[in-house]
């Protein structure tokens, strides 16, 4: 299973509590974890990537592995550790304050 | 006895005021979707349990949030907001062309005999609507598409369409308002438009009496008399007597005509109020005194409301979707605050109390006025 770790607001929006786990068939990256995880939380369309575009909202980054893969291509796969679940995709809300 | 329910959109989620019909003891109920902005909450005037709020972030974009219970319980619904055909563009802050870009709902107006049927207007500047219960959302492209829409541009505020009204006694007639664009109406239930800006100066743009450009930031009207708008523009107030065909100036004695909201009476549709800023550089009160004023005469004659409002030391904003009335006798009015106050008047404007003070930025008021 794949595991994937939401910022606070999307958590409270589709009613998560903790990480979410999906099955992800066939090679997985961020396109596929994605569909995966707004077929199973339909409210987090838009939320994460664009609705037509698909696009990366600007102020979301992806994490795995101690890495920013934000600017890698959604169809490029996610490192292995986050494809076999021992570490998680980290969806992140850009830090903003002052 | 009747009870009042006041929906309040804030930068930083939304909160519920009850109170019975005496408008003295209110409950407060939120923050609901805490850190979210809540841009305009609105109930279904056939079935007031029906409520839509405007849920939106820079981070995570757009949300619709629907209950059916009054508020006790919302869940989301559709949030795909999707300009129809090729967009095209409109004019930027610099005059150049540019892509029509869908960036939030503003303001959801439910339609006044079907619950599932609601208006939205959004930024960039569009008219979107639902016909079941906000689960998908169309275009009505013809106010787009009009032939002025590639020179509309957008304010300091972007360029969005805040206001929509219903005629009562036409269904197929609405009015709507867009910064910086001026204000629009369809007879054809939103088939096609026209711009209804005859009699509108605006000394800030190259042809101060264009057909489209001016920065119209509100208008009202009565249900009995749906052919008499009120606005509230950049500056001037504004009355049309021909369902906007024209407009003649009423800003009268007011210490400023520039503002945001505009509201008329629940009984009386010849009083009006507004709350007079002092420009549209300084974004507060003149003189640091927040004062409502009222016109019983559909304007050029203004009183100065000021019993328990601050009058010093006030520099707050009241946004243009910040006001509203409710249907009991006498008429209440409600205003919320860039400060974070929500004030109440229960007797027409007056006399003044604070429902609440502390509350994020207010974006919104309305009022439902429930058996």
């Amino acid at each position: 299973m794949i595991r994937v770790l939401l910022p606070q607001h999307l958590r409270t929006l589709a009613g998560i509590a903790d990480e979410v786990k999906l099955a992800v068939a066939g090679s997985v990256t961020q396109r596929t974890v994605l569909d995966a995880l707004e077929a199973q939380y339909p409210m987090l369309r838009g939320t994460i990537r664009d609705h037509v575009t698909q696009q990366r909202r600007p102020m979301v980054r992806f994490f795995a592995c101690e890495q920013d893969v934000s600017h890698t291509s959604p169809d490029a796969p996610l490192p292995v550790a986050v494809a076999s679940g021992v570490q998680p995709l980290l969806v992140v809300g850009a830090i903003a304050g002052g | 006895m009747s009870t009042v329910r006041v929906l309040v959109g804030t930068r930083k989620g939304a909160f519920l005021l009850t109170a019975d019909g005496q408008r003295e003891k209110w409950s407060i109920a939120g923050p609901y979707f805490g850190g979210w902005e809540l841009y305009h909450l609105k109930g279904s005037p056939a079935d007031p349990n029906r409520l839509y709020a405007a849920q939106s972030s820079s981070w995570f974009g757009q949300q619709i949030q629907r209950s059916n219970d009054g508020g006790k319980t919302w869940a989301p619904v559709g949030n795909k907001f999707v300009y129809d055909g090729v967009p095209g563009t409109h004019q930027w802050y610099d005059g150049k062309p540019h892509p029509w870009e869908f960036k939030r709902v503003w303001h959801l107006e439910p339609s006044l005999t079907d619950p599932d049927v609601v208006y939205a207007g959004v930024e960039d500047a569009a008219l979107f609507r639902t016909t079941d219960g906000g689960q998908s959302w169309q275009e009505l492209p013809g106010l787009r598409g009009h032939g002025s829409g590639q020179r509309w541009q957008p304010g300091a505020g972007g360029m969005c369409l805040h206001t929509i009204l219903q005629d009562p006694a036409n269904p197929a007639r609405l009015f709507i308002a867009i910064s910086a664009a001026g204000a629009f109406r369809t007879d054809d239930g939103g088939r096609t438009w026209k711009p209804i800006n005859r009699g509108l100066v605006s000394p800030y743009i190259p042809e101060p009496t264009a057909e489209v450009g001016h920065c119209v930031h509100r208008l009202a009207l009565h249900p009995t008399r749906p052919n008499v708008l009120f606005m509230q523009k950049h500056w001037d107030v504004m009355r049309s007597d021909d369902a906007g065909e024209s407009w003649h100036e009423v800003s009268g004695n007011l210490p400023s005509d520039f503002g945001f909201p505009i509201d008329v009476h629940a009984h009386e549709p010849e009083t009006i109020y507004v709350v007079p800023i002092k420009s549209d550089s300084e974004h507060y009160p003149p003189d640091g005194k927040l004062r409502v004023y009222r016109s019983r005469t559909g304007g050029n004659e203004w009183e100065a409301l000021t019993k328990g409002l601050p009058q010093r030391d006030c520099y707050v904003n009241v946004l243009r979707d910040a006001m509203a009335v409710d249907g009991l006798d006498s008429c209440g009015i409600y205003f919320g605050t860039t400060g974070g106050q929500v004030y109440a008047s229960a007797d027409a404007g007056d006399t003044w109390a604070p429902i609440v003070r502390d509350l994020p930025a207010v974006l919104s008021v309305e009022v439902q006025t429930l058996p």
